[in-house]
Parts: structure tokens; C-alpha cells; sequence
């Protein structure tokens, strides 16, 4: 790797990593998290081999989805469409804020309320509706924390747990008028509803994301605890939901197997306090419920990723966040690092893929392959083969097309070096000869050396035995063959 | 945007395709006998009360209950089978608490809905023993928000009504040939623990959720 391809392909995870790592405050409060959510989860997977059962069931409902997602969406929206839910497609972020919002002005909308929805972020659409005039109020009490802070989420199910109490007690001390600084969760809990129910009664529609779309039946699945998604798909007149193309369930079926993955996965729980099905707009004669419902399918680079088959298992994810509790740079660099919306272990492979290699090409290398993702994750997504799949298609020579960016990380020292190593180990006596240099003189070498530096600016330099195993081998008389 | 959705679907039909997958075998959990305990045990591990009486009782055990807590303006849907009864045993009662009858729509009842009434009554059509869930399928008689804006939600639950899990209620049921608007699983009162993973009822929808479980039924 050299100086210039590094900076070219978006390299500084590891410029931004030690910021987080050497501040005690977040590691302390993403440390007491992890360790919360972890232990929750083994509590409701005790069972071993009934979670497996499960697991397996989950993992075939979402590839099923992927074996038939073009029939399956169509599908979805035949089906929506007959319920009275109207189907907009959008192929990239800008298309898919313009529908939302001319969707908000048709309606003479001026205020929003918005549930939790991770493809909202990735849209940034608060930003582009608050550009045309349209206010966005969060309403999940984490993003709702974040909004006020001015701030991302670190995490993709618990928005704001980089931060700790104290923290926000202060943040609602200055921003809520009346609140006097408070450390007690229930009096914060309290103010954000007092402040919130009066921007649900008073918005003009609801946002939502969705966590799984039922083909068979057009019904838009959101599962919650706070009642914040209900209320903002049910109060305003108008609800908009949006979702990656991937978010689908073929049969209602499917459903409670990955039901009881989801949030056992995700926070520990068994099932969360509210599991929402919506699948018409208000009937006549029916007193609440939005008279407009609207389903925006974003691809926004998924299609790209369908298009490989071993790459396409990205698209089973559930967004349960496990990866991310249970992975050891996750939890010890947080969500901002990653800079990009989806963070940890499913952000290494989801990103690179949906922003290109080229600007994300160093999230797939911002791990260990330790494994412990793919061990947890409730639809056995193979995240550490799609890990060094990305890393091998980001140097790959004249690269595939497989990924957007492919072949941005490759450099001609690297390069280089590969043929040199090669060349010397395709032929036994420079092989041999090789051994005995290095035996020799290897431990002479600069720290500093390219490529030698990558390895030595983050760990101590590997020390040279001052023979080879195969000299070792001879003298103890063993064969060369 | 019809170019879009012709864009996108051409991408996704041109990729290599796959084979689905059989669905592995996976038994939903059977709790026979032991059903009500679980629905109990899981519903009390979220924070949810259940309180047996039966069908003739129960209006006058309820008023007691929200006597105890001081509940005076209680949200009934008078269509209802379970508002019907409510509204009649009631009127007879002095002592009881005032009925606000969700009668017209939300556009006109915002306010009393979002800020006034202090209790909602609503029926259940199933119960979920494995998870201790409430199913509810709200129409015009007991309307979506009724279990959700009041600070407190009591839900009055035939104990006949009871499964083991969602999987078999959505496969004996037929849910696929018969989805209402909208259809909900409830699993005690509306929490979060976004503040340090410390569990604060009542951030949203309501901060107590009681169910009546009618043993005779």
C-alpha cells in the first residue's frame, strides 16, 4: 500500500480511530453497553440448540427473499397497491428525498414526525427537507437525544448510547425550556414526552422506516418499544414509510421465526413492547390511522450488490445490531468512527458495497476477522468471507465490477511485492536462499520500511528465529522432501 | 419514476440467480395446561399486570382498580362489546369513573385523546402465551390509538383467547387471507432504555398496561 492510494481510497479509519480509543468517557460508556446487550442476548439463547433451529429457519426466510426479490417486490406491490398503499421506487438518495417531499407538498405539509428509520439517515432527509422548509422532528427518545445534540447515531438500534447521562441531562438542562439539570431517567423520560406529544398532535405527517415488508400480503411490518413508531404511523393524516429493497419477508409465515430473532439479537429482549402491522390506509368509517399511506423502495446502490452472488448475502440483514455489540473494534472505537451510517460489521460490508471501494475502502479492513459477528448473527450472514472478498476485489487488478470502486486500494509496491514473493517461493533455492537472509539479516530491517510500517506503526515487529525451520529440520536430520 | 422501478427491477433480474432454500423444520414452543402461568410470567417480566375475574364481574373489579389509582376519565369504545357492557354497568355506579366515548374521529377528539383521558379500554382478540403478547386488531368500534395515547391501557382478554405462540395463531387463524388495517402485538407498556440502558416506562404510549383476563371465557 502505498502513501498516495492509501488517502485516494478514503484510508482514515485508522486516522480517526485513536480519538475514540483515547477518550475514557466513550470507552467507558460503549464498554458498559456492549457488555449490557451481550449478556441480555446469551440470557435469551441459552438454549442452544433450539436457537440454532431458529437461526436456520431465519437465515432460509431472508435468502428465500433473495432467491426470488424481483417477483417478490413486484409482488409487494401489486399487493400494497390493492390495499390502498401507493408504491414509489426511487434508484438513488436524490430521487428518493424528491418523492418524499414532493409527497410532503402535495399535502401542504409543514411539520414531520418521524420514527426510527436507518434509510431516513442514509438519506440525510432531515437535512433535505429542513433545505425546502419542511421541519423533521425525531421521535425515537435516542435520535430525538442525538437531534438536539446535533449529532449521528453510533449505533444502528440504540442511537445515542455514546452517550451517558450526565451527558444528556446537560443537553436537556440547555435545551428544553423549564427542565432544570436532572440526572434521573424517568424526569428525562417524562420531559421528552411532555415535549413530543405536542409535535405528534400537531404534525402534518408521519415518517417511518420498516423492518419487514410481507410480499404475500402487503403489509408493512415495525416492531418498537417506545409507541413513538405507532403514534407517527397512526396520528398524522398522512404516513410515509421507506425501505431498502431488501427488507422483505415472501409469507406471513415467515414472520415469527425472524420475529423472535430480531429483537433477542438485538437488545436482549423476547419480543418488543410493540410489534405494528399495517396494511391499509383508514377505511371508510374508521376514526384514526392516516387516510394516505406511502411506500417509498429505495435501491440506492442494493441492486449493484444483488448482482454478485456471494456478495448479495449482505442483503439479509435485519439490522439487529449483535454484529456490532459483540465486535471487539466496534466496542471499543464506536459508531462515529466508521463515519458512514451503518457502523461495525455490517457497515464494513454494507458501505463499501453501497458508497464504493474507492471512498470506503477501508472499512473492510477495520477488522480482526475474529469471527464473533458472524457467529451471532441471527440470519448467518458470512460476514468475515465478505470481509476479505471486499479487501481481494479492493486490489484486484483490472477489477470485476463486482463492487463500485473495485481495484481503488491496489498500488504498485504491493503489487510488487506479491510478484517478488512469488517469484523467490516458486523456485526452492531462492526460497532457501530468501530463509537465510532473512534469518540472518532480517531483524536489520527499518520499522520504518513501506508496507513493513503498516504492520509496525500499530504493533511491536515480528523477530526472526535465527534459523529457518527447515535448516532447524536438517540438523535434528529430518528429509527435505 | 416508472424509469426507476423499470431500472431497478432489469438490475435485479439480470443478477445470477439462486435456488430458495427449503424452510428447516422449527417447532414453535406448546404450553398445554401451563399456558396462562407463561402468558402471566412473561407479560409480569415486561411490566404488564394481568388480574383474573370473569365476564360479569369485571366492570365493577375495573372501576375499583382505577379507584385505587385515581383515574377518573376513562376512553371506551361504546360499539364495542366490551364498551357496551362497560358503559351500562357503569352508568348504574355513581362512584364510577367518567366515560369519554371514542364516538368520532381522531381530526376531531385530538385533544381530549392526546392530552386529557387518563385510561383506555379496549378488548383483545387473542393472547400470546410464549411471549406474553396481546393481540389486538383495532376497528371503527375500538379504534388504533385507544391502547396507545391514554397513560394507562386495560385490555379485557378472553382466557380462551389465549395461544401458545404468533405462529400458530397466524397459521390457525388464516391471517394471510384476512389482514385488518392494522394489526398489533402489545407486550406491556411503551419503555425505552435509551438513556444508559436504564428501562423508563411511559416515554411514548402508556406507562401501565393492566389485563383483564376473563376466566370463564
Amino acid at each position: 500500500m502505498g502513501a498516495e492510494p492509501q488517502a485516494a481510497a478514503g484510508n482514515d479509519f485508522t486516522a480517526r480511530a485513536p480519538k475514540a480509543l483515547n477518550d475514557p468517557t466513550l470507552r467507558a460508556n460503549f464498554r458498559r453497553a456492549m457488555d449490557g446487550l451481550m449478556s441480555k442476548r446469551a440470557a435469551q439463547f441459552a438454549d442452544t440448540p433450539a436457537w440454532e433451529a431458529l437461526r436456520a429457519r431465519g437465515a432460509a426466510a431472508k435468502a428465500r427473499v433473495l432467491a426470488r426479490l424481483p417477483e417478490l417486490l413486484v409482488e409487494l406491490e401489486e399487493n400494497c397497491r390493492a390495499n390502498g398503499i401507493e408504491v414509489h421506487w426511487a434508484e438513488s438518495i436524490p430521487e428518493a428525498n424528491a418523492i418524499v417531499l414532493e409527497i410532503l407538498r402535495a399535502a401542504g405539509a409543514r411539520t414531520v414526525i418521524k420514527g426510527k428509520s436507518m434509510v431516513s439517515e442514509e438519506m440525510e432527509l432531515n437535512h433535505h427537507l429542513a433545505a425546502h422548509g419542511i421541519q423533521a422532528v425525531e421521535s425515537d427518545l435516542g435520535e430525538y437525544i442525538i437531534q438536539l445534540a446535533g449529532e449521528a447515531p453510533s449505533h444502528i438500534v440504540m442511537p445515542c448510547i455514546h452517550k451517558n447521562k450526565a451527558e444528556i441531562a446537560q443537553l436537556f438542562a440547555e435545551r428544553i425550556p423549564g427542565l432544570g439539570y436532572t440526572e434521573d431517567v424517568d424526569a428525562l423520560t417524562a420531559a421528552a414526552r411532555a415535549e413530543l406529544r405536542g409535535r405528534f398532535a400537531a404534525a402534518d405527517a408521519g415518517i417511518s422506516g420498516v423492518n419487514f415488508a410481507v410480499a404475500e400480503t402487503g403489509t408493512l411490518v415495525l416492531v418498537e418499544n417506545e409507541g413513538n413508531g405507532r403514534l407517527s404511523t397512526t396520528l398524522p393524516p398522512l404516513h410515509i414509510a421507506l425501505m431498502g429493497i431488501e427488507k422483505l419477508v415472501e409469507t406471513l409465515e415467515d414472520l415469527p421465526p425472524l420475529l423472535a430473532l430480531l429483537p433477542r439479537s438485538a437488545t436482549g429482549q423476547h419480543i418488543t413492547t410493540y410489534v405494528n402491522m399495517i396494511t391499509h390506509p383508514r377505511r371508510p368509517g374508521e376514526l384514526d390511522g392516516p387516510e394516505k399511506v406511502h411506500l417509498v423502495l429505495l435501491d440506492s446502490g442494493r441492486s449493484r450488490v444483488f448482482g454478485d452472488d456471494q456478495l448479495r448475502d449482505t442483503l439479509r440483514c435485519i439490522r439487529c445490531g449483535a454484529c456490532m455489540n459483540h465486535c471487539p473494534v466496534y466496542s471499543r472505537v464506536g459508531g462515529h468512527t466508521y463515519k458512514f451510517v451503518y457502523p461495525g460489521p455490517i457497515g464494513k460490508i454494507l458501505t463499501p458495497q453501497l458508497e464504493g471501494l474507492d471512498c470506503a475502502g477501508d472499512q473492510p479492513h477495520a477488522s480482526t476477522l475474529c469471527n464473533a459477528c458472524v457467529e451471532v448473527c441471527p440470519v448467518k450472514i458470512p460476514i468475515a468471507d465478505i470481509l476479505v472478498r471486499l479487501r481481494e476485489e479492493s486490489v484486484r487488478p483490472g477489477h470485476s465490477g463486482a463492487v463500485k470502486g473495485g481495484g481503488a486500494r491496489r498500488s504498485w509496491l504491493e503489487t510488487l511485492s506479491w510478484r517478488g514473493w512469488m517469484l523467490i517461493y516458486s523456485r526452492p533455492w531462492m526460497g532457501r536462499l530468501a530463509a537465510w537472509g532473512m534469518t540472518r539479516f532480517g531483524n536489520l530491517l527499518p520499522e520504518r520500511l513501506p508496507l513493513l510500517k503498516a504492520w509496525t506503526s500499530v504493533r511491536a515487529k515480528p523477530r526472526f528465529a535465527a534459523k529457518s525451520l527447515h535448516e532447524l529440520a536438517r540438523e535434528q536430520g529430518y528429509c527435505d522432501e | 419514476m416508472s424509469d426507476a422501478r423499470a431500472n431497478i427491477l432489469a438490475r435485479l433480474r439480470a443478477a445470477p440467480r439462486t435456488a430458495p432454500p427449503e424452510r428447516p423444520d422449527w417447532t414453535p414452543p406448546v404450553f398445554g395446561e401451563g399456558r396462562l402461568e407463561r402468558f402471566r410470567a412473561m407479560l409480569g417480566s415486561v411490566h404488564g399486570e394481568v388480574v383474573e375475574t370473569t365476564l360479569a364481574a369485571w366492570p365493577e373489579r375495573l372501576a375499583a382498580l382505577l379507584a385505587e389509582r385515581g383515574v377518573r376519565r376513562v376512553l371506551y369504545g361504546p360499539a364495542a362489546p366490551v364498551g357496551a357492557q362497560l358503559g351500562r354497568a357503569w352508568m348504574a355506579d355513581a362512584d364510577a369513573p367518567t366515560l369519554v366515548p371514542y364516538d368520532r374521529s381522531i381530526e376531531e377528539m385530538k385533544a381530549e385523546l392526546v392530552h386529557t383521558v387518563e385510561a383506555g379500554v379496549t378488548s383483545v382478540r387473542w393472547g400470546i402465551a410464549e411471549t406474553g403478547s396481546l393481540v389486538l386488531w383495532p376497528d371503527a368500534a375500538e379504534p388504533r390509538l385507544m391502547s396507545l395515547l391514554p397513560p394507562l391501557h386495560v385490555a379485557v382478554m378472553a382466557a380462551s383467547g389465549l395461544h401458545d405462540s404468533l405462529a400458530q395463531l397466524v397459521a390457525e387463524q388464516g391471517w394471510a387471507g384476512a389482514m385488518p388495517t392494522n394489526a398489533l402485538l402489545i407486550s406491556g407498556p411503551s419503555k425505552t432504555a435509551d438513556i444508559e440502558q436504564t428501562l423508563a416506562y411511559g416515554v411514548h404510549g402508556p406507562k401501565e398496561l393492566l389485563v383483564l383476563v376473563l376466566t370463564d371465557q
